[in-house]
């Protein structure tokens, strides 16, 4: 005869624990629907308010008069992609390089300062970067600007891709280096053509999903590039973006405004949604071996 | 102060007069008066305050395989990564002692490691052709990044290292799929051709076949007997058996010292150290 | 799978086959000094037999080596174990036929006791037993293995024979006695020739299906082809 085994749970006591899981499975599944539950919140009040306003004017035609019906964003729709493209022009060198440096060069100690340093800059609020740039670029020559605005975004975007360039840099198995090294070739060949090149879908999508997260700043661009309602001709004078006229339009009295800023926001939702999926897309096979 | 002297010929083999009571041995295994490739005398290996290597004295012949083995940690990889300063990608490391290959030096102030390496080429225990390339690209990847632009040459040197790593027949339909494409033997044959490329003096070889099935196995080994005739190929592996197999010499290293260095054949037959005898027969380690 | 290494096997082989043919030219060559009273002949056995001697070394010291060094898989090990017990059988094979070659020269200084009819008769025999059992090296044949096995029985059946008849002689005309005992001698020398390819055929069954006949009934059960 065996006696029982004392650890055995009795008939109720399993019934009780089965119900306990299911339970809590069943908990966590709520919380994870209430993650997702605020996009769905997003597009649904974007698509309802915004959609209706989106005509061909919104992407051509420059912001009417206040009083007037009708116009469009094209100018913050132009000076984005303007802002945007000065700002790649400065995070993107800087940053991958940096992170080629982390990745690659840098000793045990420096690293761990830079490291420490990029994720505070990280943190560093959109305004502050903002009020930065004012005194820096704004003050000293008297006028806001693209160029201003660019620096601002430019900025932000450093040590995000200098983080992810390291990342990915540093997923690049060690052996790669080793080959081409033993094959005699010169250490910064072998990072330019061998290793960045085989992390090049890796620090695209870095660069994307840094680009993506300051496309819809706007705190830096109040005190940089400041927004106006025409074409902007020179980048030494202050230039439009989507968020900038998103806001101005958001809290002025006129119903047509409203509306317009719910499309414009919509517009802006959806670049930065794309660049999200082109993200995914990148990412999906990302394997080095 | 350096030892200028010329390389003493270490005596290999039994003594001359000799050879009438001994057996014919296969020209394979034949031992024989040699010519030196490697001659290290009195190195010693650090990294940071542990010391890897000691006093390390050794002369390794060309055209011939020389097998380097022992327990894990014991150094041997370490040994090897010295041969062609690849240690020196460890930060802290330091060293002490003569290295001289065909009697030059190779820690000399004046000599560029990238150099060094394109001498003493490597082949890796996990095979490692770069991912972004064709097999052909693989292959060439050497001799491109060091300049080497004639399309003629290029293609030359494609074949010849290719035919030499046993793989030209398997891959010259498809030289421009990936090379990571292959299977895990050929790919380790391509990287192989790749050392081959550019035309080294030496191939260390450390583990090649430790992630291989035994016919990959028995390939890179055809391979390795079919280099021994034009390189200095010296090979780090776990496998007694391998080194048996291939190698012309072999050296027991045990907790970072040279125990015995010897024909494979008085390795494995009549070693003098009771640790040699115990390790190559798998009784340890 | 063909691997580098195939050929030593084959070198193995052939040594293997050329210490056989040497062994039974030794054999021959003696007991034709005796038969055609040729010193010339004995001399030039005794001088070869160093060759042999120096054949079982290097075959003894291959199949050690490669057994240390090739790991030999299971056919390889009993081809290189065989190797070394032939051999060692084969040497001995020599030492007989110098052995005869030695007592021929003392026989031939003395006149000739009787006609050798049985005695080129065992030793074309022995020999021919030698030649199948190392044949069967060549060409595996259990038959004709297992016939040379079997006709050792007859070759001891002579040996005996011609004992008795030199027991005669020596009572008859102890004058004989010296040269009696020779002839025994080199009749119990061309007996244990027999013994050698009885072994050597055994040995060849065991290369090739890996089964130890000696000192079994099994030899005795297979009826004689």
């Amino acid at each position: 005869m065996t006696t029982p085994n004392q650890f055995q749970p009795s008939a109720r006591q399993h019934a009780w624990r089965k119900f306990v899981s299911g339970a809590m499975a069943g908990l966590m599944l709520v919380c994870a629907a209430v993650v997702m539950a605020p996009i769905f919140l997003v597009l649904y009040f974007l698509i309802r308010e915004g959609a209706t306003s989106l005509d061909w004017a919104f992407f051509t035609q420059l912001p009417k008069p206040s009083g007037e019906l009708g116009g469009g964003m094209a100018n913050a729709i132009v000076g984005t992609f303007v802002l945007l493209t000065m700002a790649a022009s400065i995070g993107v060198p800087v940053g991958v390089m940096g992170g080629i440096y982390l990745a690659e060069y840098g000793s045990e100690r420096a690293n761990s300062w830079i490291r420490f340093m990029a994720d505070v800059l990280n943190g560093v609020p959109s305004i502050v970067w903002g009020m930065v740039v004012w005194a820096l670029l704004v003050v000293p020559f008297k006028t806001f600007s693209a160029y201003a605005g660019g620096v601002a975004l430019g900025l932000m975007m450093i040590p995000l891709v200098m983080r992810t360039t390291e990342e990915v840099l540093i997923l690049v198995p060690q052996g790669y280096r080793e080959a081409g090294l033993a094959l005699g070739i010169a250490r910064w060949k072998i990072i330019t053509v061998i290793v960045v090149k085989t992390a090049l879908k890796g620090i695209i999508t870095g660069i994307l999903i840094a680009t993506a997260r300051v496309a819809g700043e706007t705190a830096p661009l109040l005190f940089t590039a400041l927004g106006n309602n025409f074409w902007s001709h020179r980048l030494s004078e202050p230039i439009s973006a989507l968020p900038l006229l998103i806001y101005s339009y958001a809290v002025s009295p006129y119903d047509d405004w409203h509306r317009q800023a719910w499309a414009g926001a919509l517009v802006l939702m959806a670049f930065i949604l794309s660049l999200n999926i082109l993200v995914r897309l990148l990412s999906r096979d990302r394997k080095f071996t | 102060m350096a030892d200028l002297s010329p390389p003493k010929p270490i005596a290999a083999g039994p003594p001359a007069g000799a050879s009438s009571a001994v057996p014919r041995i296969p020209p394979s295994i034949a031992g024989g008066e040699m010519e030196v490739a490697f001659d290290i005398a009195g190195f010693s290996l650090w990294y940071g305050a542990n010391q890897a290597l000691f006093d390390v004295d050794i002369r390794i012949p060309t055209r011939a395989v020389t097998a380097i083995i022992g327990p894990s940690g014991c150094g041997k990889s370490t040994f090897l990564r010295a041969l062609n300063r690849m240690h020196e990608l460890t930060p802290g490391t330091r060293i002490a002692g003569r290295l001289r290959l065909f009697g030059e030096d190779l820690y000399a102030a004046a000599i560029d490691p990238v150099v060094v390496r394109r001498r003493v080429g490597m082949v890796f225990q996990k095979s490692n052709p770069f991912p972004t390339m064709s097999i052909a690209d693989n292959v060439l990847v050497g001799l491109r990044l060091n300049g080497v632009s004639d399309r003629a040459f290029l293609r030359d040197r494609l074949e010849a290292s290719l035919r030499m790593a046993a793989l030209w027949d398997e891959v010259k339909d498809h030289l421009s799929r990936p090379g990571i494409s292959l299977s895990g033997g050929q790919q380790q044959r391509l990287c192989i051709a790749r050392a081959l490329a550019v035309q080294p003096e030496v191939l260390l070889m450390d583990e090649p076949c430790s992630a291989l099935d035994p016919i990959a196995t028995a390939k890179i080994e055809e391979l390795i007997n079919e280099l021994r005739a034009s390189f200095t190929v010296i090979i780090v592996t776990h496998n007694m058996q391998q080194a048996a197999r291939v190698s012309n010499r072999t050296a027991f290293f045990y907790l970072g010292k040279l125990v015995e260095y010897d024909q494979t054949r008085t390795i494995f037959m009549n070693p003098s150290n009771s640790q040699t005898e115990a390790y190559v027969a798998g009784r340890f380690g | 799978m063909k691997r580098f290494f195939d050929a030593e096997l084959e070198t193995f082989r052939s040594q293997l086959i050329l210490m056989g043919e040497t062994a039974i030219e030794q054999v021959r060559t003696a007991v034709k000094a005796l038969i055609e009273a040729n010193p010339g002949l004995a001399n030039q056995v005794i001088a070869a037999d160093d060759k042999l001697d120096r054949l079982e070394v290097e075959i003894d010291d291959e199949a050690v080596r490669y057994m240390n060094l090739r790991a030999p898989i299971a056919s390889e090990l009993r081809l290189v174990i065989v190797g070394m017990k032939a051999s060692h059988d084969l040497e001995r094979v020599g030492d007989e036929a110098t052995s005869i070659a030695k007592r021929a020269i003392k026989l031939n200084a003395e006149p000739q006791l009787k006609p050798y009819i049985d005695l080129p008769r065992i030793a074309t025999m022995a020999l021919e037993m030698l030649r199948d059992a190392l044949d069967c090296f060549l060409q595996v044949d259990e038959a004709k293995a297992i016939a040379v096995c079997k006709r050792d029985a007859e070759v001891d059946n002579i040996n005996r024979q011609l004992y008795r008849e030199l027991t005669s002689f020596m009572i008859e005309k102890p004058e004989t006695i010296s040269r009696a005992i020779e002839l025994m001698f080199i009749s119990k020398s061309i007996e244990r020739i027999a013994d050698h390819a009885t072994n050597i055929a055994e040995e060849m069954i065991y290369l090739s299906q890996g089964k130890d006949v000696r000192h079994t009934e099994e030899l005795k059960k297979i009826p004689t082809a």
